[in-house]
This record gives structure tokens, C-alpha cells and sequence, in this order.
């Protein structure tokens, strides 16, 4: 019998008090807080990679091949302060706002027309294989013969290295969109663009946020690199033609200053600009932790 | 006997046959299925997984057509998604995760066209308040828990003051002392509103506690076994059984006579 088998043990009820415990909630040390800030911890870093910089430029004592950490500072800072920087700054940003609002704009046609019919669907996906692999700088020979030497053909160059990966994190984003937020959309009445507007793209946002900084990238990368190839139009030039520019004067201190504001616009845009939308809406909304 | 003459049904089911394309299958869900629901029904469909239940409460709710048979309610055709019939499904991504408490809530009765602004708000605050979440109702989905979210869908269903309301087991995914309460909390809601419900479920203590009208599905394909009346408490009926008993045999001896003859 199973009475054989279990062990008999008596029933008990305990009445439960709160004071016995002892610590249930401490604090953190300070050290320990500021420890577990990431951004704490990514300036120790970088700090140790600038003294290993500074360490090694002035054991090597060659500005010419590698100017010393603080040299790149004064360089940095004489250039921010007689404007040629910030001046070359905003140039390059300027081209490449109008490529990327350009690029977005026609991402998201092309992905409504593919989530509106099958023959979209098929066209943006042969589209996107043709083009996505394509290099952007492949595509400029063939843009200065068409738009010559301006921001024409840099635009053209930087609307084709947004348009893909947006266009294709967009629409893998309106495909994975759950069978059940679709159909209380359709529940609620919603149809055409305000069911677009008012289920898909919320909840297709992680990956149009994916789409867009990686566009973003692909953005800055083909620009800088394409200023350095054709460099300058009508008398102005962004970073790139600056780091070309220096580079042929042996300003070598100046070509690092020059790449380190790309460094830097490229960190503030990621740090900064997207992070704040990822956590106003996102991160909110808890679809990304 | 009933003495009251039955007025007309609100739902009409006639002969559906449900049908839908997998890959590599054209599967028949339910074959010529009837059923009527009056107002303020409880109304519950029961079976075994595979009976089509679900497949029928998409079909009502206009999602899926019928390729046999008419469904219709307050004698119109069922045609499209409506916001007459308001779905409660059992997945907690069914609530916006960008949208608050509220604004869930007042984004079904604004996309719907039926109410906007103030009178919106009120109206959500109120169907809140009946699910007890007043304190939440600035909170976004992902802060509760999945019983306050199905709380807030079907604050959101009975806000929209539907026809009927479908619920595809909405308290499945619950765990289950969760899942009692809730179904208490539903009873209480029936107790102050009489809204009308068509409540899918494969539970036979839910189906005889929360229904009046019990509808008894047998599988592959779904066909109508039983309509059964249900008072709540699981009463003994004239043949000594108990009705979860009757129904667990029911749905049961359909299982038997399927082993039977897939091994004659």
C-alpha cells in the first residue's frame, strides 16, 4: 500500500512575521554605481586607448606618420576654432540629410507598394539582392557622368546606400507584425493608410529603427568616402575633401583631427539622436529590451 | 417548458461549413454547423482541439467566409470584420505595446469611429474602472501582468459596447489561480452589464461554470454534438451525472469510437 511507501510526517502552519529579517533592500556602494554606468565605463576605455595613443606617438617621434595624441587635440581644436572644420562639418551634413531624407522617403513607397500587392512584394525583393550587395562608391563613375560634379551625383550615390537596408528592415519589419495585432486592427475598423499608419509602422518600429541606422551608417561611410574621391564642388568641400586636402599639404595632424570629427558626428548620431527615439519609443513600449 | 414566446436570435448560424488551405491541405473545420444565440447569452463552444472552434468564432468574427451555410446578426449578413463584434483573443500581444492602458482602450472606440475625445476618454475610464486598473491606466502593456493585460482587453471589448463579444479562450494562457479569478471577475462583469458573450474554451469546468448554453463540438470536423443548458453549479441532472461528467463522457466516447474505427 502507498501508506507503506510515503513518509508520515505531522502538518504544520507558521505564523509569519515580518521583523525577523534581517537586510532585505541595501543599497549600492558609490563605487559600485558608477561602475555600473556603461558610460563610465567606456571613457575609461577610451581614455587608456589615448594614452596607449600618446605613449606610442611619442616613443615613435614621427609626426608625419603618426602625430601624437595631444598634437591631434591642438589640431582639433585650432580648426574648430577658425571654422574650417565646423564649415566643412555642415557641408557634409548638409548632403547627406538630403540623401538620407531622400533615401527614407523612397524606401517607404517602395514598401508600401510591396505590402499592398504581390508584384511589389516581388519587385522590392529582386530589387533589394540586385542592389543591396552594391557598392555605393561602384555606382559613382556612372553618377559623375550623369549629375557631373556636385552634390547631384552625391546625393544619387547616398540615396542608393539608404534606400536598401531601409527599405528591407521596413518590410521584413510589416511581415513579422504578429497575425493577432492585425487582426484587431482590421477589428477596430482600421483599413488602407490609417491601418498602416496606426498598426503596421508602430509595430513594425524596432526594424524601421534597425533599418535607419544602419542606413545612417552605410549614410556616412559612402559619403566621406565619396568627397575623398571627387572632393570638391564649387568651392566648398566636406570632411573628406578636408582629410584629402591635408593629407596632400602633409598636414598629417589635421587628417587625424579631420577623421576624428567624422568619429565623432558618427558617435553623437548613434549615442545620441537614435538612442533618445529608441528610448522615447521603443524601450517605452518595451519591444526591445 | 418555456412559457415566453423566443424572440428573434441575435446571432444566426445556419449550415456553416468552414474550410481553409494549409500548404498542402484544404482542411474542412467545421461541416454545417447551427447554432443561435440570443441576447445576453453566455454562450460557450466546447470541444477537443481540432473541432474548429476557433476557425468558427474567426468566421463570426468576419474574418473567414463561409463556403456552405449564412451567419448573420440582428438578421444582416456577416461579410468583414466589424466593430459590432469585438474580438477577445488569448494572446497578450493583442493590446498595442506603444499605446497606455488608456489609450488602448480609447484607440478602439476612436479608430471605430463611434466616439472621440472627451466622451472616449470617459467611456474607457469607465470600463477601467470596472476591471479595477484605474491605477494602471498610464501604464504601457508590458508593466502588468497577463491577467491585467487580458483585463484590459476585454475592458476594451465591452468599452466598444458590441453586439456580442467573442472571446477565443481568453484565459488560457493564465496560470491557474489567475484563471479562476478572472473567471469569477467575467461573471461579476455579466451580473452588472448582461452583455452578450460567445466564450471558446476547451476546458469543460470553464465551459459549465462561466456558460448558460453550452455547445458541444465533436472533432475532424467540427460538428454539433450537444446544446446544453448550464446554471454555473454543476448540478446532478435525471440521469444522476454530473453535467461535466455528461460532457467529459460525451466528448470522451467520441474518442473511443475514433480508435475504433481507425482500427477496424
Amino acid at each position: 500500500m502507498s501508506d507503506n511507501i510515503l513518509v508520515q510526517r505531522p502538518e504544520f502552519v507558521r505564523e509569519v512575521e515580518i521583523s525577523a529579517y534581517g537586510v532585505v533592500e541595501k543599497p549600492l556602494t558609490a563605487w559600485e554605481k558608477i561602475f555600473n554606468n556603461a558610460a563610465v565605463r567606456k571613457c575609461l576605455l577610451l581614455l587608456m586607448l589615448a594614452t596607449v595613443w600618446q605613449v606610442y606617438s611619442t616613443l615613435l617621434n614621427n609626426p608625419l606618420l603618426f602625430p601624437k595624441f595631444s598634437d591631434t587635440i591642438d589640431a582639433f581644436y585650432d580648426n574648430i576654432m577658425n571654422g574650417v572644420l565646423l564649415q566643412r562639418g555642415w557641408f557634409s551634413i548638409k548632403v547627406l540629410l538630403m540623401g538620407y531624407t531622400a533615401g527614407l522617403f523612397l524606401a517607404g513607397t517602395l514598401t508600401a507598394f510591396a505590402i499592398t500587392s504581390r508584384i511589389g512584394n516581388d519587385f522590392l525583393e529582386t530589387l533589394t539582392s540586385m542592389f543591396n550587395p552594391l557598392p555605393a562608391i561602384a555606382l559613382l563613375p556612372l553618377a559623375l557622368i550623369w549629375f557631373g560634379l556636385g552634390n547631384g551625383s552625391l546625393v544619387f550615390v547616398l540615396i542608393h546606400s539608404v534606400l536598401w537596408p531601409v527599405a528591407l528592415n521596413t518590410h521584413s519589419g510589416f511581415m513579422s507584425v504578429s497575425q493577432t495585432m492585425r487582426m484587431v486592427g482590421r477589428n477596430y475598423g482600421l483599413t488602407g493608410p490609417r491601418y498602416v499608419a496606426k498598426i503596421l509602422i508602430p509595430a513594425a518600429f524596432p526594424n524601421i529603427l534597425t533599418g535607419m541606422k544602419i542606413g545612417w551608417a552605410f549614410a556616412w561611410r559612402t559619403l566621406i568616402a565619396a568627397e575623398l574621391v571627387f572632393g570638391v564642388s564649387s568651392g566648398s568641400g566636406g570632411l573628406g575633401w578636408f582629410i584629402y586636402e591635408n593629407k596632400n599639404q602633409l598636414e598629417i595632424a589635421n587628417v587625424f583631427a579631420g577623421l576624428f570629427s567624422v568619429i565623432i558626428i558618427g558617435l553623437f548620431v548613434e549615442n545620441f539622436i537614435f538612442r533618445n527615439i529608441e528610448l522615447k519609443t521603443v524601450r517605452k513600449w518595451g519591444m526591445q529590451s | 417548458m418555456n412559457a415566453r414566446a423566443a424572440p428573434a436570435p441575435l446571432l444566426e448560424v445556419k449550415g456553416v461549413t468552414l474550410q481553409y488551405k494549409t500548404k498542402e491541405h484544404l482542411v474542412t473545420a467545421t461541416y454545417r454547423v447551427d447554432f443561435q444565440i440570443y441576447k445576453s447569452d453566455r454562450f460557450v463552444i466546447l470541444g477537443p482541439s481540432g473541432c474548429g472552434k476557433s476557425t468558427l468564432l474567426k468566421a463570426v468574427g468576419g474574418y473567414m467566409k463561409p463556403v456552405e451555410g449564412t451567419m448573420s446578426l440582428n438578421g444582416e449578413v456577416i461579410r468583414k470584420p466589424g466593430s459590432d463584434r469585438v474580438f477577445v483573443f488569448q494572446e497578450f500581444d493583442q493590446l498595442l505595446p506603444w499605446k497606455t492602458v488608456m489609450q488602448n482602450v480609447m484607440f478602439a472606440l476612436t479608430s471605430s469611429g463611434k466616439l472621440r475625445g472627451k466622451a472616449a476618454a470617459d467611456k474607457a475610464m469607465q470600463y477601467i474602472e470596472k476591471v479595477k486598473l484605474t491605477k494602471f491606466a498610464d501604464s504601457f502593456p508590458h508593466m502588468l501582468s497577463g491577467g491585467m493585460k487580458q483585463r484590459v482587453a476585454i475592458a476594451r471589448g465591452m468599452a466598444m459596447e458590441p453586439d456580442v463579444l467573442l472571446m477565443d479562450e481568453p484565459f488560457a494562457a493564465l496560470d491557474a489561480l489567475t484563471r479562476r479569478k478572472m473567471q469569477e471577475e467575467l461573471l461579476q462583469l455579466w451580473e452588472d452589464t448582461h452583455f452578450t458573450v460567445l466564450f471558446v474554451t476547451h476546458s469543460i469546468p470553464e465551459a459549465v461554470l462561466i456558460g448558460n448554453r453550452i455547445l458541444l463540438l465533436s472533432p475532424h470536423p467540427g460538428r454539433v454534438k450537444a446544446e446544453l443548458n448550464s446554471d454555473g453549479k454543476d448540478n446532478v441532472g435525471s440521469d444522476g451525472k454530473k453535467l461535466s461528467e455528461r460532457i467529459h463522457d460525451m466528448l470522451f466516447s467520441d474518442q473511443i469510437e475514433e480508435e475504433v474505427t481507425r482500427h477496424v
